[in-house]
């Protein structure tokens, strides 16, 4: 195996718990796995617990509860009082829908630290229609609910090329819900959104505008409101850090116990990635293939082979190589000093033409039914 | 931010400070965050319970390690530990 020295693992920091797949929203760029509709077991209870204990155990310290909508799980209090008991800081990620000012009681008492609320836009007609659902103003309440009881209120905003002007209201509408944070999520293309990248890219002049706008709103709520602001990529020179290197960082077990180096990584091939219902934690941090694959840099191609920044980026993102490119040993495109860095050019430049069209094409929801054209 | 040495300074609620174990360090988490602290600012922020004004906190730790002239570090940390939000004063 590429890059494989036992010496240099570290412990994982950062376990995220896809507790399902099963979610009431259809949002377009979703960073589940298109053919998510196949995978329909799920960890039980005791499993999730063993899961939270081992990884614990290792010295993971932040804990995201995730999905589809973790809500759906029954047992997420039960789980939630797991992990504080363990020393978890544990995170809720979660659309809101389904939450109720008791559970939010409820799961406080559990020893939830933090729940972040994810809105898709400023306006209810924008935001009902990304999320395929009715659930403006419930989200609203969820957030209002959240700073009542005492949590820090993040609230997360992805942004594409339909919310992108919204900008300006955005930052006013996370100020008047006194959200501590504001996460705004420039789309990753993965999954759903990789689908959906003609339509969900903005161009380069709409970028530009959006983060300037961000960047000063960041100044005038300093002390305040923090903001988070996760760039688009594809218009950066040097790729993402991403995951702050292979199998170092993070670890993400998906709804039925396939344990992840990525929330992405199950759609790279070759892998073999574990399950968590046949090896511990340790065995799969330590010794899967899955985990030492690009660990460390014995499995880097040219440019970054040579590269001085090798240690910075890492290369930088192994799914977005293989997306582009076909091979996720090659250079992340998205760096000037790739290869390939045309495909990267050629994605924006087809956004660009479809963004001038009147829209012909339409987004394509996550939901189950087209989830199953990707079985 | 300057700490005001007539309020109590108090770590803050939506902030956790908890010795990790595996790392053999006290870290402060919040959302999906984590600062890890040497021992000096550890002691510090431990001193933050809501019911020390500066002046104690300075005293307290200049007796706990024996010596005297922490006043400048001590409150430099603070200050940063208020800019970052880990503490309080109101």
């Amino acid at each position: 195996m590429a890059g494989f020295n036992k010496t240099n693992i570290t412990p994982p920091r950062w376990l995220l718990a896809e507790l399902t797949y099963a979610c009431p929203l259809q949002c377009p760029y979703c960073s589940n796995p298109l053919d998510y509709a196949k995978y329909s077991t799920e960890l039980s209870t005791q499993d999730w617990q063993r899961v939270l204990s081992q990884a614990r155990k290792m010295g993971a310290v932040q804990l995201g509860f995730s999905g589809g909508e973790p809500l759906t799980r029954q047992d997420l209090p039960e789980l939630v009082k797991h992990a504080r008991e363990l020393g978890y800081y544990s995170n809720l990620i979660t659309s809101g829908y389904g939450m109720t000012e008791e559970k939010i009681i409820q799961l406080k008492q559990a020893g939830l630290d933090h729940i972040q609320v994810s809105i898709q836009a400023s306006s209810q007609e924008l935001n009902d229609h990304i999320a395929g659902t009715t659930s403006f103003e419930h989200k609203k309440q969820v957030a209002h609910l959240v700073k009542k009881h005492g949590y820090p209120m993040v609230l997360c905003v992805v942004i594409h090329r339909e919310n992108i002007h919204q900008m300006p209201q955005i930052l006013e509408m996370a100020e008047e819900l006194g959200a501590d944070y504001l996460e705004l999520a420039n789309t990753q293309y993965y999954g759903w959104a990789h689908v959906n990248r003609d339509l969900l890219m903005p161009t380069r002049e709409q970028f530009k505008a959006a983060e300037a706008i961000a960047q000063a709103y960041k100044e005038k709520v300093a002390g305040k409101m923090k903001i988070y602001y996760v760039v688009p990529d594809f218009y950066e020179d040097r790729p993402k850090a991403c995951m702050n290197g292979w199998g170092t960082t993070f670890l993400t077990i998906a709804p039925d116990g396939t344990a992840l180096p990525c929330h992405s990584a199950r759609e790279l091939p070759g892998l073999e990635c574990p399950n968590v219902k046949t090896d511990s934690i340790e065995d799969i941090w330590q010794n899967s293939k899955a985990f030492n694959f690009f660990r460390g840099d014995e499995w880097m191609q040219e440019p970054c082979r040579s590269c001085d920044e090798k240690t910075k980026d890492f290369g930088g993102c192994r799914c977005q190589a293989f997306l582009l490119t076909g091979d996720a040993h090659s250079t992340d495109p998205v760096c000037s000093k790739s290869p390939q860095h045309h495909l990267v050019e050629a994605a924006i430049t087809s956004a660009r033409a479809q963004a001038l069209k009147p829209q012909e094409k339409t987004l394509l929801f996550r939901n189950s039914k087209n989830s199953k054209q990707f079985n | 931010m300057a700490i005001n040495p007539n309020l109590p300074i108090t770590f803050s609620p939506t902030h956790r400070l908890q010795w990790e174990e595996a790392q053999q360090k006290t870290v402060i988490l919040y959302p999906e965050g984590m600062v890890e602290l040497n021992q000096s600012s550890a002691e510090i922020l431990k001193c933050c319970d809501g019911t020390h004004k500066l002046a104690d906190i300075i005293s307290t730790l200049e007796a706990q390690f024996a010596t005297s002239g922490l006043s400048n570090d001590i409150t430099h940390f603070l200050e940063i530990a208020l800019t970052n939000g880990w503490i309080q004063q109101n």
